[in-house]
């Protein structure tokens, strides 16, 4: 465009360029969505430091469920603390940080409800830029929850025997899936009415799924039809791959079974979700 | 695909464009020409159509039927391209009520390809331009309803787009506000830009617009200058209530011949509204009703308001129009 000249007097006397004088494209490049898609997770994180209210629930939650959790069932489950410490702390990441990936959906319905989403349609931009731009600052929440809960956990006398490279990697992976599981929320986002219906559809989802699972409780301790389906539910295959790698530092078959799990969720989900966004955007 | 200038005056070209929400006609068959740096003025009640039709034109909503161009670019197959002609102020603020004023014009402006100390540059200015300098930094939530929409107009203006559209500029705004903002809108346009302006109140669109539609109910009633528009309901209305409603029909009839013109006749009030286009031959109105024995209860001259143009043109008013349209609202709903 010929018009991003800067005039630096405070009242611009320039006059604009008549339309028919413009050379206009009709097509959004590649570098350009990806430009606006950074602009508009700046935008995320602008607003997450402008309300940190909202980053209650990603930092409360890791803290007071490892407190809870350990000492409710550090005894029963393991025979003392130090030794339930391994088996909570992945459990309790992987629940607290797919739990955050439910704001994702909340916030882009209320997002789309809002005035400025009208500007952003109106803007010569990528279309998916909103969506994709709030989807990558998300993943600054994962993080923050993440690492609280690993410190929790550290602070209460975890010590990882994968060493730093086993819980960087388990981090990575957990970052990963939750991410992949976020446009399922999204999804729910663009197609719900209200924010609050997101809110319960998502947790409708999200409670069988990470209680379900053999992140607290080992699965042999459960009723045989339970175990069916905690053994196939992908949240426990995650759960076990992120103790693989805190514990051993081994990559196996659980975190290959988990990454399979993402792909396939980001590809039937991301079609979807930016069909039924692109018909509304 | 790149598209070079065409070759088009008008900035805006709409044909029979139609827009439906459920069984409510919302838009219903628009026809709009906007000349190139020209102001253009949609006037129309509550529920006319207003919003719908500039949600339509820059590309937010898709046309039922009918077609539009702006710049000769249809709306529809080269979307993007018209969203780089086009700057829109919506009725309801469309900035971002968690950032600062400078957040909001930064994050705009590296959206539409500016670095980041052009964008930073970008918002200064544009914050000094519309008097926000003070209240840069603060969160919108403590903006006053003028202050936004000064924000509003300032995101729409960062490309320098030659056609802007605003959305009732001025509806709830004070009337100091107000002329802030017509002040605004003709500097505007003195720099080029062309501008296609929506308003409920005639004397907005008689201040601002070279040529005005009268919309309602989703159809262009009446188009032309504010002049032309204001002739086919004189310049001013008379209006005069009588001592006696049995008189009604030889009033009627003696303003046909005095003045020339087609009274408005509310009996219930025992009311009669005329168009008064030359103030001198009222003198001899009222000469000739009191040869013919009628006494006046009361009479006033005013100003035409959007309420008369609007009894001219549809034989209804303004509030009849609202009560319609709520009717309507109401019926879809049940
Ligand atoms: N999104 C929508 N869904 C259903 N009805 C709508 C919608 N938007 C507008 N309408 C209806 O369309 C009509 C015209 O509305 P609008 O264009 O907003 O009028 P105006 O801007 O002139 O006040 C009204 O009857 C309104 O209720
Ligand atoms: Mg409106």
């Amino acid at each position: 465009m010929t018009t991003t000249t800067i005039t630096p007097s405070p009242r611009p006397t320039t006059t604009i360029v008549p339309g028919v004088q413009r050379t206009l494209k009709n097509r959004v490049s590649i570098a350009e969505t990806l430009s606006h898609t950074v602009t508009m997770a700046y935008r995320g994180l602008l607003k997450i430091k402008r309300t940190p209210e909202q980053l209650f629930d990603v930092t409360l939650q890791p803290i007071i469920f490892t407190l809870m959790f350990t000492y409710i069932f550090g005894g029963a489950i393991a025979g003392n603390v130090q030794n339930y410490l391994p088996i909570i702390i992945p459990g309790i990441l992987v629940q607290t940080v797919i739990t955050t990936s439910v704001v994702t959906g909340v916030q882009l319905r209320e997002d789309m409800d809002k005035g400025v989403f009208d500007r952003f349609r109106s803007l010569p931009i990528a279309r998916i830029a909103p969506l994709s731009g709030a989807l990558l600052a998300d993943t600054v929440r994962y993080l923050i929850a993440t690492t609280l809960t690993i410190t929790m956990g550290v602070i209460m006398g975890l010590r990882p025997a994968g060493g730093m490279g086993g819980v960087v990697a388990a981090a990575l992976l957990v970052i990963v899936c939750s991410w992949a599981i976020s446009w399922i929320f999204a999804f729910f986002g663009v197609i719900a009415r209200t924010a609050s219906s997101v809110q319960g559809i998502s947790m409708l989802v999200l409670f069988p799924l990470t209680f379900l699972s053999n992140a607290f409780v080992p699965a042999n301790t459960m009723p045989g039809w339970l175990q069916w389906f905690v053994n196939i539910n992908p949240v426990s295959h995650l759960v076990t791959a992120v103790r693989d790698l805190m514990n051993n530092g081994t990559f196996g078959a659980d975190a290959w079974i988990s990454l399979l799990g993402a792909a396939v969720i980001v590809a039937i989900f991301a079609p979807l979700t930016v069909k039924a966004y692109m018909r509304k955007a | 695909m790149t598209y070079s200038a065409s070759t088009s005056d008008w900035a805006v070209e709409a044909d029979g464009l139609v827009k439906t929400f459920g069984t409510n006609r919302a838009v219903d068959g628009i026809d709009l020409r906007v000349a190139t740096g020209t102001v253009y003025g949609v006037l129309g009640p509550n529920g006319a159509g207003k919003t719908t039709t500039i949600s339509m034109l820059a590309t937010l909503l898709k046309p039922d039927a009918g077609s539009a161009r702006i710049f000769g670019h249809d709306v529809q197959r080269e979307s993007q391209v018209v969203r780089q002609l086009i700057g829109v102020t919506g009725q309801y603020a469309s900035v971002d009520e968690t950032l600062s004023a400078t957040e909001n014009l930064v994050l705009f402006s590296r959206l539409l390809g500016l670095s980041s100390s052009q964008a930073k540059v970008k918002a200064h200015d544009l914050l000094e331009e519309f008097h926000l300098t003070d209240a840069a930094k603060r969160p919108l939530k403590n903006f006053s309803g003028g202050m936004r929409r000064r924000l509003d107009l300032a995101a729409s203006l960062i490309a320098q787009p030659p056609l802007i559209f605003l959305d009732e500029p001025t509806t709830g705004l004070d009337p100091r506000t107000r002329m802030q903002m017509w002040d605004t809108i003709r500097r505007l346009v003195s720099t080029g830009s062309t501008v296609l302006l929506t308003t409920q109140y005639l004397d907005e669109a008689d201040q601002l617009a070279d040529r005005i539609a009268v919309i309602d109910r989703g159809r262009v009633v009446a188009e032309g200058t504010s002049n032309e528009l204001k002739a086919s309901v004189g310049e001013s209305s008379l209006e005069l209530r009588l001592a006696d409603n049995r008189d009604l029909d030889d009033v009627r009839v003696a303003i046909e011949r005095v003045l020339g013109v087609d009274p408005t006749v509310s009996p219930e009030a025992g009311r009669i509204t005329a168009p008064m286009n030359n103030p001198d031959r009222v003198t001899e109105l009222l000469v000739t009703l009191r040869e013919e024995g009628i006494h006046l209860a009361e009479l006033s001259v005013a100003k035409p308001t959007l309420d008369e143009v609007f009894l001219t043109l549809t034989g209804r008013g303004v509030d009849d129009a609202e009560t319609e349209n709520t009717a309507e609202l109401e019926g879809s709903r049940a």
